[in-house]
């Protein structure tokens, strides 16, 4: 191949304005035409041996689909991207390429990198505009039969997996709609539930039933299942939000970021009273915390008719953990940042929240997660006037399975110990996955996850062996 | 689906349906709770299982019609289907052989001390019950109550029933009387257990209540149910229902309950307005025909 021209900028991505999209709920970026597809994924350099690759979790061949998509071989490009990633058209939108992909994109070192997810989201797109996905040829039923526990990421991946090896799967889950965080937590303008949809439909076309309304621990326990099934797999998430525990944190008003993204996106909230759930619709909203559930709580709650949508953060700009295109979006939609503030004390009147006093650090030494630590500035309280408050400072796993578990060991932190070569846990015939052995992660690091549990699960079903 | 097999109109705003729900039958307790959907836009509403039936894979549920969301439930007949049913959810109450125990239910929180009733009675306790209500039509399960308990005291808050009395009255005469009382369960609005719990408090007895907090999930991931005791905060599904009544911070419980108040008032207007538009077009519709 001849080497190939440098390209320096990106094609860019036709977006909905910040002042429009700001009163409605549909997705940002709008998706790049066929044209404008071809153009970008010319600008991969081919190199032989691409850094690009090392980034992604489930090691996508990404030259590969961009050459595909470069010759108009949409359907080659999404047939290759699915050799290894089972959900393209959610993770071409919602992982942190800048940290993974297109982070070690050589073009990254001096120009814009390819928009590798982007393409990949055109891809699976491309594919769906096709009509329905045929169902693969499934082998012979092998008689085994799997419990997946819940229907996020992990949970429909390892479904899936199981049952393209003939297993027969049953998953289990608590809300009323499958789909995990990808349903109740990360909103419509983000990610339209419309292709979460698509994807439990697809997983069931393969035979997997869905059992909703049934929370594991409760309206069974893992022992329970393991009398009728031969293999229990764990997909539980992080749901427990953390509260700050702070003075006032149970006004009315105060929300944890799990519970206003739930009434937002899972009872679409944002349609009351349409839709029955209410919300509570504040006009100075303060959400607390940098991470994803953090900017999709304050890109939310301007939606819902927040005035002023303001982030406090006790880091700095560089700290903050979201992914760089939902921090840009929130800049351009108007949300505001006080960075470098940590909150002390939620006040309100008649128990309704009204305020939240803050103090202002400044930066130290690095502390043990390499990031710089904030140092109070003693006498620096201040106070912002604020009607809802949504905390999203992070979550772990909830403990109902593991006090209803006697021998599955956790760690700590509330997450399921497992061996990673295989995702066994210390109970026989439990596997687990995603971020109920993380912790708060992300999608792919989930669905790469459920995928080496299905190959032990699929191993263990067919030797016996523990 | 989960279908009506019957229903009970128990009082103008108290209503029982039972309904097929196999998962949630063969595993309830006392003191358990599901959460309903009545359809794709429906709120998710806590309600406690007030009995079960495991052969018959059914459940009872007991309602009282406050807002948009359970008079809605009310409409529902026989045949009619809730999209929903997710549970048993929350813990089951410890029954033992105590001794002598008082039960105190207070309107639609005489449905969910049922069961407990039942189960504290066939584990040998003697069980003192005090039901009451507003008013007579507002009382229910006069007889199922009598059936589980060794005394069973009405009274109404208008007199129209039994005593001319709220339910604290005969509870405190009796904790006076009768040093012989165990403990004591409450089940009732907000502001009645918040009374039982300063009558008992005096009296040192343990006392415990089942709290009627709003909820999402019930799942134990939204922390929307959050109340404080001593101090600290619980979630009522996955903790609860049932805590120690002298340590719930009961202000901080009625200020939370409240909260929805003005999109409560806003939801159930637009229904209703929308009902009647709805009954206008059907009877316009049948006088052209
Ligand atoms: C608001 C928000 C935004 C995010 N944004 C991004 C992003 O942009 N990019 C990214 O890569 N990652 C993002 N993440 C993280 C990502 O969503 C998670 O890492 C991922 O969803 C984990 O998948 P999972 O399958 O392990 O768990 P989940 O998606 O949490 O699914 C777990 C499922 O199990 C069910 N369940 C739990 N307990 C039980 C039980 N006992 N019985 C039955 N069912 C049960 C739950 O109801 C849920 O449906 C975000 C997370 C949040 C909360
Ligand atoms: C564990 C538990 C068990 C319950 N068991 C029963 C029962 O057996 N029978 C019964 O009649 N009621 C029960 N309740 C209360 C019942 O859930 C509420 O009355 C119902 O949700 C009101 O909905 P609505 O739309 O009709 O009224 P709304 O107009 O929404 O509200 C009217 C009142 O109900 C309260 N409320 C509103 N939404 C909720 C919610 N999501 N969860 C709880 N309370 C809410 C409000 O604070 C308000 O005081 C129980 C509640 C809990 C937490
Ligand atoms: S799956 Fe994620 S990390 Fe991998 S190539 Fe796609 S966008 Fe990049
Ligand atoms: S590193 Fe960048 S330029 Fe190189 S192959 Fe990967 S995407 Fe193409
Ligand atoms: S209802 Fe959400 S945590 Fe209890």
């Amino acid at each position: 191949m001849p080497p190939r021209r440098i390209v320096p900028k990106r094609i860019p991505m036709a977006e909905q304005a910040p002042e429009v999209r700001i009163h409605n709920y549909d997705e940002v970026p709008l998706g790049f035409t066929a044209e404008q597809a071809i153009a970008e994924a010319a600008r991969c350099l081919q190199d032989a041996r691409p850094s690009c690759m090392a980034g992604c979790p489930v090691n996508i061949n990404i030259p590969g689909f961009l050459h595909l998509v470069e010759i108009g071989d949409f359907r080659g490009a999404i047939n290759l991207i699915k050799e290894t990633n089972a959900l393209p058209a959610i993770t071409g939108r919602v992982c942190p390429q800048e940290s993974q992909c297109e982070g070690l994109c050589v073009l990254c070192k001096k120009y814009e990198p390819v928009s590798i997810g982007q393409l990949e989201r055109f891809a699976a797109d491309w594919e769906a505009e096709q009509g329905e996905l045929p169902v693969p040829d499934l082998p012979p039923a092998t008689g085994k039969k799997v419990a997946v526990v819940g229907s996020g990421p992990a949970g429909l991946t390892a479904a899936a997996d199981l049952a393209r090896l003939g297993h027969a799967v049953t998953i289990f889950e608590a809300l009323h709609e499958a789909g995990g965080v990808l349903i109740y937590g990360i909103p419509e303008f983000r990610l339209p539930k419309a292709i979460v949809k698509r994807e439990v439909e697809y997983v069931c076309s393969l035979g997997v039933q869905i059992q909703k309304d049934f929370l594991v621990g409760s309206s069974a326990t893992v022992d329970e299942l393991l009398e009728e099934y031969d293999a229990v797999f764990l997909g539980t998430g992080a749901g427990l939000p953390w509260f700050l525990g702070i003075p006032g944190e149970n006004l009315g008003g105060v929300y944890s970021a799990n519970e206003y993204l739930t009434r937002a996106n899972l009872m679409k909230a944002y349609r009351f009273p349409e839709y029955d759930t209410p919300i509570a619709r504040g006009r100075r909203v303060i959400t607390i915390g940098a991470g994803n559930t953090a900017m999709d709580s304050a890109r939310t709650a301007l939606r819902i008719g927040a005035e002023d949508s303001i982030v406090v953060y006790r880091r700095s700009r560089a700290e903050m953990p979201a992914r760089a295109e939902e921090i840009h979006h929130a800049e351009q939609e108007g949300v505001q940042f006080h960075l470098l503030t940590t909150p002390l004390a939620f006040y309100g009147e008649n128990g309704r929240l009204t305020e939240l006093e803050c103090l202002q650090n400044e930066l130290g030494e690095p502390d043990s997660s390499g990031r710089r630590r904030p140092i109070p500035i003693p006498g620096s309280n201040f106070r912002i006037p604020c009607d809802v408050a949504i905390v999203a400072v992070g979550q772990s796993p909830s403990p109902i399975i593991a006090k209803t578990t006697a021998d599955l060991a956790t760690a700590k932190s509330g997450v399921v110990v497992v061996d990673k070569e295989t995702m066994k846990t210390s109970k026989k015939g439990v596997f687990a996955a995603g971020d109920v052995i993380t912790g708060g992660a992300t999608v792919i690091l989930a669905m790469g996850q459920a995928k080496i549990a299905a190959k032990a699960i699929h191993a263990y079903l067919q030797s016996g062996n523990w | 689906m989960y279908p009506i097999l019957k229903k009970q109109i128990l009082s103008e705003q108290v209503k029982l349906v039972v309904v097929e729900a196999p998962i949630v039958a063969h595993k309830a307790q006392p003191g358990q709770f599901v959460i309903v959907r009545v359809d794709e836009r429906a709120e998710r509403i806590p309600l406690t299982i007030a009995d079960f039936d495991r052969d018959a894979g059914t459940i009872t549920l007991i309602f009282q019609e406050v807002g948009k969301s359970t008079k809605q439930m009310g409409l529902l007949e026989v045949g009619d289907a809730f999209e929903n049913i997710a549970g048993p959810l929350g813990h089951r109450t410890e029954i033992e052989n105590y001794g002598t125990v008082v039960m105190v239910g207070g309107g639609v929180g005489i449905a969910p001390l049922f069961p407990i009733t039942r189960a504290l009675k066939e584990a040998g306790n003697h069980v003192i019950s005090i039901i009451g209500a507003r008013s007579c039509p507002l009382l229910f399960w006069e007889d199922r109550m009598a059936e589980v308990s060794d005394e069973l005291i009405l009274c109404t808050d208008d007199g129209s029933a039994g005593r001319k009395a709220v339910v604290t009255v005969p509870l405190q005469e009796i904790l006076e009387s009768r040093p012989e009382v165990k403990r004591v369960w409450a089940i009732g609005p907000g502001v009645m257990m918040k009374y039982t719990a300063a009558t008992t408090k005096p009296f040192n007895i343990p006392t415990l209540v089942s709290l009627n907090t709003i909820m999402i999930d019930g799942t134990g991931m939204c922390g929307g149910c959050r109340v404080v005791l001593n101090g600290g905060a619980r979630f009522v599904c996955v903790d609860g229902p049932e805590f120690d009544a002298h340590q719930v911070d009961w202000e901080l419980l009625l200020q939370r309950l409240s909260f929805y108040r003005a999109e409560e008032k806003e939801s159930l207007e637009r229904w209703e307005a929308h009902r009647c538009n709805l009954d206008r077009a059907y009877e316009t519709l049948t006088s052209v025909r």
